[in-house]
């Protein structure tokens, strides 16, 4: 008997339901801490982390399993704002997030909290101008809108196209990152780690489509945000920072100010470069005067923020509430849910950051003896894994800020040792940063086969498919594009985050002004939107050729992670030019623009379609 | 179904208002105060400073407030306006 037959009272009773797994999982980790003192190992008990959680999610995508197209699509739009505000969170925050962005913001300081500023602005785009408006529409995806809205299979086959080439990029850095935590956790080696990784995502979304992805979405963000806020409050505490580190961490920062005088940072600079890590050279909280510098913070934050409000995975998680109003809300509890890690990063920085420079501590290397810092416990077991070098460059026997050498995801994975913490709290870690990968490769690769069965497929080569030949379609779809994804996934062709922030300048080269003004603009029309479409996508591919292979000289500082900015000024004069130039579009399509502005009243779309 | 055309119009405007209100918000907390950070840098906010403190939380704390606020803005011009969804 499925779990979903008695489906009001399903509803009803998600708090508790999510309640008990919360009070599960707590008395999981209080388990394995128990073995831990019995003397488990720590590697047994990164297994079991792993291993219990993803069979977790597998279960709560079997017990989700659907037939009907309004559930596999948009869960049967009945998914509370709250809910759907956590399972956004967990689709949103990426491996890059939970791994990647305390190390990024230790390495470079200000500069790197221009990706935290423009992960979470986003949002108040994607309330303000999008969501409730694609809800209203009541598509099944993203192109599904463009399609209708603008009229005609080409404007459709071009949101298509976008959509495909934003989240595909996005989709292989996230196997990456489920390989890498699988085969450190599980001990296989990276190529193994990537197909297990594939089986965990095809697991959760493959039978029950987005129905399943929303229920193991918000399994998987309490998950993650547990793994993520227990060893910072621990450390913080154990520092002498309260329980509530992230309003009171400014002493540390102040005091971080002060030990970079002594250290001299940004003074002493490396003679030696070694590939994946980097030594400190730029103050914490210095924020560099220049124009361009600004420039670059502020256009690195247009481009993320932009990007946010034209993913269509993201997107598409607002079409799964009940009403037009709830999707509104929904962006708002979304937010909220991803503040709760972004403003905790930096603080995790922070005080990773004293514990290396503080030499009153016993954990810090900066300014010891050689001998000592090697002989410190975590300084050895990265070392071994090549996480971090020490390398004593002047040979004084004296460890400076210049010879000590680490790679960013190192910030996150390591602090449970760093500050002494026992290894139950790093199978945690492991176990949430699986989570962040896991649930944001399945909202991207639902969104990429949903796109293909749904916009290409049914509406475009076969209008007659029955719903079960439909269905099948998505879910073959959904395994090819997933193998697809490993493959080129496990060849390593670029970094994790790089990847990531090429995926939103995509999405927003492509996607932003034609979704935007289809709404705000009446007078938009098809050509418009095809032109914005074609000349975005390809001023900004062309744009990151030429800067990242093409040996160009960037324009005034828009370097490869910033290329969306020429695509989206591309984009916005293609269609503003192209729309003035050819007719407006016909009354009908004014008047569903009309309809779409106000929440009262039937989808456009039909329930079903 | 028919609706005032007067009062789509009316619903529209004060949409449109309220979008550009939070828009003007959203721009400043992302790119005027962010801008400016190496001059913030100097004056200090519960120890830290100000540029940094901005945005590391301060611009996100803004957002998330905003965010509640619109909804409940927005809701609001829905119902005075009855264009809201029955419930």
């Amino acid at each position: 008997m499925s779990l979903f037959e008695m489906r009001g009272s399903f509803i009803e009773n998600l708090p508790k339901i999510y309640g008990i797994y919360t009070g599960g999982f707590v008395v999981f980790i209080l388990l394995m801490a128990v073995l831990e003192q019995m003397g488990l190992g720590a590697d047994t008990i990164g297994i079991l982390f792993v291993g219990f959680t993803i069979f977790i999610y597998a279960l709560i995508g079997w017990l989700s399993r659907t037939m009907q197209v309004d559930a596999y699509y948009v869960a049967g739009r009945q998914v509370p704002a709250v809910f759907n505000g956590m399972a956004t969170a967990a689709d949103w925050m990426s491996g890059a997030s939970f791994v990647a962005m305390a190390g990024g913001i230790y390495a470079s300081g200000h500069a790197y909290l221009a990706f935290v500023v423009g992960w979470t602005g986003g949002y108040v785009l994607v309330a303000v101008l999008m969501a409730p408006y694609l809800r209203k529409f009541g598509c099944y995806t993203v192109p599904d809108f463009i399609g209708t809205r603008y009229g005609g299979n080409l404007a459709r086959f071009c949101a298509v196209v976008v959509l495909v080439v934003a989240s595909f990029t996005y989709v292989t850095a996230q196997i990456n990152a489920t390989g890498t935590i699988a085969s450190r956790a599980l001990h296989v080696p990276f190529e193994v780690g990537v197909w297990f990784g594939l089986l965990g995502i095809l697991l959760c979304s493959m039978l029950g489509g987005m129905r399943a992805v929303t229920w193991t979405q918000v399994a998987q963000y309490i998950v993650l945000i547990v793994a993520y806020l227990v060893p910072v409050i621990w450390m913080s505490n154990k520092q002498g920072f309260g329980i509530i580190p992230q309003f009171v961490y400014g002493d540390a920062v102040a005091k971080i100010a002060e030990l970079e005088a002594l250290h001299k940072v940004g003074e002493l600079l490396p003679v030696e470069k070694i590939a994946g890590m980097s030594a400190l050279t730029v103050k914490h909280a210095f924020a560099d005067g220049s124009a361009l510098k600004a420039w670059q913070f502020v256009t690195l934050v247009a481009c993320m923020m932009l990007g946010t409000a034209s993913l269509p995975h993201i997107l598409m998680r607002y079409f799964t509430t009940p009403s037009v109003r709830d999707a509104r809300t929904s962006v708002a509890w979304s937010l909220f849910f991803i503040f709760l890690l972004y403003f905790t990063a930096p603080a995790l920085a922070t005080f990773t950051k004293l514990q290396v420079l503080d030499p009153s501590l016993a954990t810090s290397v900066i300014g010891k003896p050689l001998a000592q810092v090697m002989a410190l416990d975590w300084v050895r077991q990265w070392s071994s894994v090549d996480f971090l070098r020490v390398v004593d460059a002047n040979k004084d026997g004296i460890v400076q800020i210049n010879e000590f050498f680490m790679r960013d995801d190192i910030v996150v994975l390591a602090t449970p040792e760093i500050a002494g913490l026992p290894y139950v709290i790093s199978g945690l870690v492991a176990a949430g940063g699986m989570a962040a990968a896991m649930s944001t490769a399945d909202g991207l690769l639902l969104a990429i086969a949903n796109a293909l069965s749904h916009d290409l497929y049914y509406k475009m080569i076969d209008p007659k498919a029955e719903t079960a030949r439909r269905l099948i379609v998505a879910r073959v779809l959904l395994v090819v594009i997933g193998v697809a994804g490993s493959a080129v996934a496990s060849m390593r062709l670029t970094g994790i985050l790089g990847a990531v922030a090429w995926a939103f300048d995509f999405a927003c080269s492509g996607l932003f002004f034609p979704l935007v003004l289809g709404v705000w603009w009446k007078r938009a029309n098809r050509p418009g939107a095809i032109a914005g479409m074609v000349v975005g996508l390809g001023a900004g591919s062309w744009y990151l050729y030429m800067v990242y292979a093409g040996g160009m000289v960037p324009w005034i500082g828009l370097d490869h992670l910033r290329f969306g900015i020429v695509g989206m000024a591309a984009s916005l004069i293609a269609m503003v030019v192209v729309t003035l130039l050819t007719p407006p579009p016909d009354a009908e399509t004014q008047a569903m623009v009309d309809e779409v502005r106000i929440p009262k009243g039937r989808a456009i779309l039909a329930a079903t379609h | 179904m028919s609706i005032d055309a007067s009062d789509r119009e009316r619903h529209w405007a004060r949409t449109r208002a309220l979008m550009i209100v939070h828009m003007v918000i959203w721009f400043i907390f992302s790119f005027v105060v962010h801008w400016f950070a190496s001059y913030l840098n100097q004056f200090s906010v519960f120890d830290f400073p100000l540029g940094f403190y901005m945005a590391a939380q301060g611009s996100l704390i803004v957002f998330v407030v905003q965010l509640f606020v619109f909804v409940w803005q927005q809701d609001r011009i829905d119902r005075e306006c009855g264009m809201a969804e029955e419930d």
